[in-house]
């Protein structure tokens, strides 16, 4: 996906001022990479030159009864994730692994990439996203001034909250060089109920029953036919974690609260649960698909009249599931050069919320609005948001919206 | 009076009739109060140290009469405060002598309620607490309860980013909203967010909440709602001393129980407490930890359990745990009565709002002490344990000459200690004026400028709440231009206002 332009090796936050700096100072754009491993994401963009973070690595602070972890920016998820696991705990907010989407090897993201696209899996209904995990971080700005914010402590209103802003920001407001995240105790067991026999419309319908029940599932999956599990029909995976006394109380609670006529319940083990969330976290149903991919956040009651529109309007449909109760739809579509945008958007438009573009070609990215397009001035803003960090358009250009 | 705030424009003073009788062809008589008398109601916020006149008092109720004050104000460079319930700690919305003061207390309808959602539509003055009572017939609750939370209104609680017992298991206010609408200095209107998940682009609710009402005004809040835990029960556990309930509350959370609620106060906040109304806190202790546990009745029980165990690993000289909801009830009572159970030891207090890594607890207090026997006053401590977020709070007597500064003084020195023991400034109660001139000691002139370039974006004539958050007034275009050496802005030996 790269294509060939200069690396400049940062090795530390004063080369990563002096780098952006000369670029500011030139004009010239930069690309920011950390594992590569999320290099297809985003508008196709190519940039002058890149700036490696490779060797911005190592745990900078971990203080297990604390709740508070530190990083430099390009130590790797996998890394920081088997630390965690040493002391019984996690990123609560379950970062995906785009491996499998990308046909690429697992394990390659890096903790700055995982911050940069706002990486969250099938527990941010309840835990969170990745952004309500980010406690503070230091980064250059695309002035080339090393910028901190926030702290390390769990509760901090003093000054504004940039750490929301770089959350999902794909590099294009600053380099990351170091982040402070709140991690959390892995809960002691897990299992999921599969209700199984209900069509598609009522699976969703029972996800949001179970959401209004004090049950705490943590997770909630609508998967077609076919989708995952080798069922040949289609069901609603809810996810219950905590300590094992709870969580077979739960399933129990819920099993009652949630029967009907035709619908049968089957219990995912620990085993079997971990390996399911674990897949859809990566979009492992769409993801094995040949076609382009959209994600896509909706208002839960919406998801289903979502992929109808898109049907509807003749889009063909190759594999997709529902996660987040119904509020994330992953969907692949037949590959097309406009990878259906329109169609997509005017579908998603109708309720409220977005759509991106996941996977699709370099050409396709290029034509197409990867991320929803916005009112005219809510991008005046975003516009005048980008330029306060990054004035000359250096950072990432044209990675978010073709402006800037 | 120690605090400066830019000073009042002649420009503007000499401009009133006009700005009034242009506001009057926008609002209703009703709505705008011009009346000095009126006015006087508004002079500050719940941060009652400092006060000043408003120029005029506007109390808009919709989107199209707040885009047109905004628009006015733009248009006749009028500063701006805007103001919620007025329960602020920090003085967001103490008014400006030449400010419009945007009164946002007529937006109180809960607009939908939507539980297939979890998520309610809610205009900005409607009270916190209002939200989940409308919902708990359902089973449903809003998560974030500052103290305040009978008064406060949600529009302030995203400006200040409010917080609560809660929040270590369920957030704070940023963590449980998912839309906002904004209209923005000059009256454009901005939508962000909905009854989804995440942002297309910028996450600007994020950078929104929390930023004391000084980059828009919000119109219209969408929360999310959860459903109501079927028990909660609590523990009341005593200490010999603080470190030692500071140990037990880190044992607690290392052995992977997050509490609801977990809560610690010292000897004398016990005291003031048991005097104001008791309510069976173990006066022998030098540290009351409060722990509660909500859930399922099996995972709750269990819990209790576990944390009985750990306590009794870690020397608690009390372990009471609840069996019934009275006595969990009971329990919070006396936290709950700590503010005005202090009002009852000494004539005033000022409370603070430091967030310090939990296990410098025992180091804070020990420095706490010595410094309030430097200016000879009286500290009481209750502390919101499990996210490190302290609130001491400074005995002083008014009417006392010099026991205002020195209050004072211990407040700025307690929050200077806060931050070098790797803490911050304010968990909960925001910079607003009263740390204001803080700023410095945690951020540098660069982290500033670039939250202030931010601003800028938002609001590029600087209009909209000044004086407020940073330390320094600036031009956006010198913002613009301005470049770093060595980690000082060239205006760094600017006078602050």
């Amino acid at each position: 996906m790269h294509s060939a332009c200069a690396t400049l090796e940062i090795r530390d936050e004063a080369d990563a001022v002096d780098a952006i700096c000369a670029a500011h100072a030139k004009g010239v754009s930069c690309a920011i990479v950390g594992g590569g491993s999320k290099s297809g994401l985003g508008r196709y963009a190519p940039q002058a030159q890149a700036l490696s973070t490779a060797a911005l690595t190592g745990v900078t602070l971990y203080e297990p009864n604390e709740l508070v972890l530190s990083a430099r920016a390009a130590t790797p998820l996998s890394e920081i994730e088997a630390l965690l696991d040493q002391h019984g705990q996690q990123l609560a907010f379950e970062p995906m692994d785009c491996g499998r989407l990308f046909g690429a090897e697992e394990g390659g993201a890096t903790i700055g990439g995982v911050i940069a696209v706002n990486a969250s899996g099938p527990r941010r209904i309840k835990a969170g996203a990745a952004r309500d995990h980010l406690l503070g971080f230091r980064c250059v700005t695309g002035r080339g001034e090393l910028v901190k914010s926030g702290g390390r402590v769990m509760k901090n209103v003093t000054g504004y909250d940039l750490s929301k802003l770089v959350c999902g920001s794909y590099g294009t407001l600053a380099l990351l060089t170091e982040l402070t995240l709140k991690v959390l105790p892995k809960p002691q067991t897990e299992c999921t109920l599969l209700a199984i026999g209900a069509d598609e419309a009522e699976s969703l319908a029972l996800l949001r029953r179970a959401t209004a029940t004090p049950c705490e599932p943590s997770s909630l999956a609508m998967l077609p036919a076919g989708a995952a599990l080798a069922l040949d029909a289609d069901a609603a995976a809810i996810r219950l974690e905590g300590p094992a006394i709870s969580v077979m109380a739960r399933r129990d609670d819920l099993v009652g609260r949630l029967t009907s006529d035709g619908v049968r319940f089957e219990t995912l083990d620990e085993y079997d649960s971990k390996a399911l969330w674990r897949g859809l976290r990566d979009a492992a149903p769409v993801a094995a698909a040949v076609g382009q991919i959209w994600r896509i956040s909706v208002a839960p009651s919406e998801g289903f009249a979502v992929v109808e529109r898109v049907r509807r309007a003749g889009a063909p449909v190759i594999a997709y599931f529902y996660d987040w109760a119904g509020g994330l739809i992953w969907l692949c579509l037949e590959t097309s050069p406009d990878a259906y945008a329109a169609v997509v958007r005017s579908a998603v438009d109708a309720g409220g919320g977005h759509a991106t573009l996941i996977r699709a070609s370099a050409e396709a990215r290029a034509r197409v609005d990867v991320f929803h397009p916005q009112p005219a001035a809510l991008a005046a803003l975003t516009r005048r948001v980008k330029e306060s960090f990054d004035p000359a358009h250096i950072l990432e250009r044209g990675r978010m919206r073709a402006e800037f | 009076m120690t605090l400066l705030m830019p000073r009042p424009e002649p420009a503007i003073m000499s401009r009133r009739n006009e700005l009034i009788a242009r506001l009057g062809a926008i609002l209703p008589r009703e709505s705008l109060i011009v009346d000095e008398v009126a006015r006087r109601a508004y002079e500050c916020d719940a941060f009652t140290m400092y006060r000043a006149l408003p120029l005029v008092v506007t109390l808009p109720e919709s989107v199209e009469q707040v885009r047109a004050i905004m628009a006015l104000a733009a248009d006749m460079n009028v500063k701006l405060v805007p103001r919620g319930a007025g329960t602020s700690l920090s003085g967001g919305s103490m008014p400006l002598e030449d400010g419009i003061l945007l009164g946002m207390s007529k937006f109180n309808r809960i607009l939908e309620i939507d539980y297939e959602n979890r998520c309610a539509r809610v205009q900005p003055g409607v009270q916190n607490l209002a939200i989940s009572k409308a919902v708990e017939a359902q089973g449903f609750y809003y998560a974030p309860d500052p103290s305040s939370q009978i008064a406060c209104s949600i529009g302030g609680n995203v400006a200040e980013n409010a917080g609560g017992v809660h929040c270590l298991k369920y957030g704070l206010t940023t963590n449980n909203i998912l839309g906002l609408d904004v209209v923005l200095m000059g009256g454009e209107f901005i939508r962000l967010g909905g009854k989804h998940l995440d942002s297309e682009g910028y996450d600007l609710i994020g950078l929104m909440t929390g930023s004391e009402g000084l980059l828009g005004v919000v119109t219209e809040v969408t929360v999310r709602l959860l459903q109501k835990p079927p028990i909660a029960r609590g523990l009341l556990l005593g200490f010999a001393s603080v470190a030692a309930g500071a140990r037990c509350v880190s044992a607690i959370i290392a052995r992977g129980v997050i509490p609801a609620g977990l809560e610690m106060m010292d000897k004398a906040t016990i005291h003031a407490v048991e005097r104001f109304q008791p309510c069976g806190y173990p006066l022998d202790a030098a540290a009351l930890v409060i722990v509660e546990l909500d859930g399922t009745q099996a995972e709750v029980d269990h819990l209790v359990a576990v944390v009985q165990d750990i306590a009794r690993e870690e020397g608690a000289t009390t372990i009471r745990a609840s069996t019934s909801e009275a006595e969990r009830l009971q329990f919070w009572a006396g936290r709950k009565n700590a503010f005005p159970a202090v009002s009852c030891i000494a004539p005033d207090y000022l409370c603070m709002d430091g967030t310090i890594p939990r296990a410098r607890l025992p180091e804070a207090l020990a420095g706490m002490d010595r410094l309030a026997k430097e200016q000879g006053l009286g500290v009481a401590n209750v502390f919101h344990a499990g996210d490190g977020n302290l609130h001491p709070l400074i005995l002083y007597d008014a009417s006392k000459e010099g026991d205002i500064e020195r209050a004072e003084k211990l407040g700025f020195d307690i929050l200077r200690l806060c931050v070098s023991l790797g803490g911050v400034l304010t968990g909960e109660h925001g910079v607003g004026v009263e740390k204001r001139d803080l700023m410095g000691e945690m951020f540098t002139d660069v982290d500033l400028a670039q939250q202030m370039r931010l601003k800028c974006a938002f609001d590029p004539a600087g209009r909209l709440n000044p004086g407020k958050v940073f330390p320094t007034l600036h031009r956006c275009a010198e913002l613009g231009m301005m470049h770093v050496s060595g980690g000082k802005m060239p205006f760094s030996d600017l006078p602050r206002f």
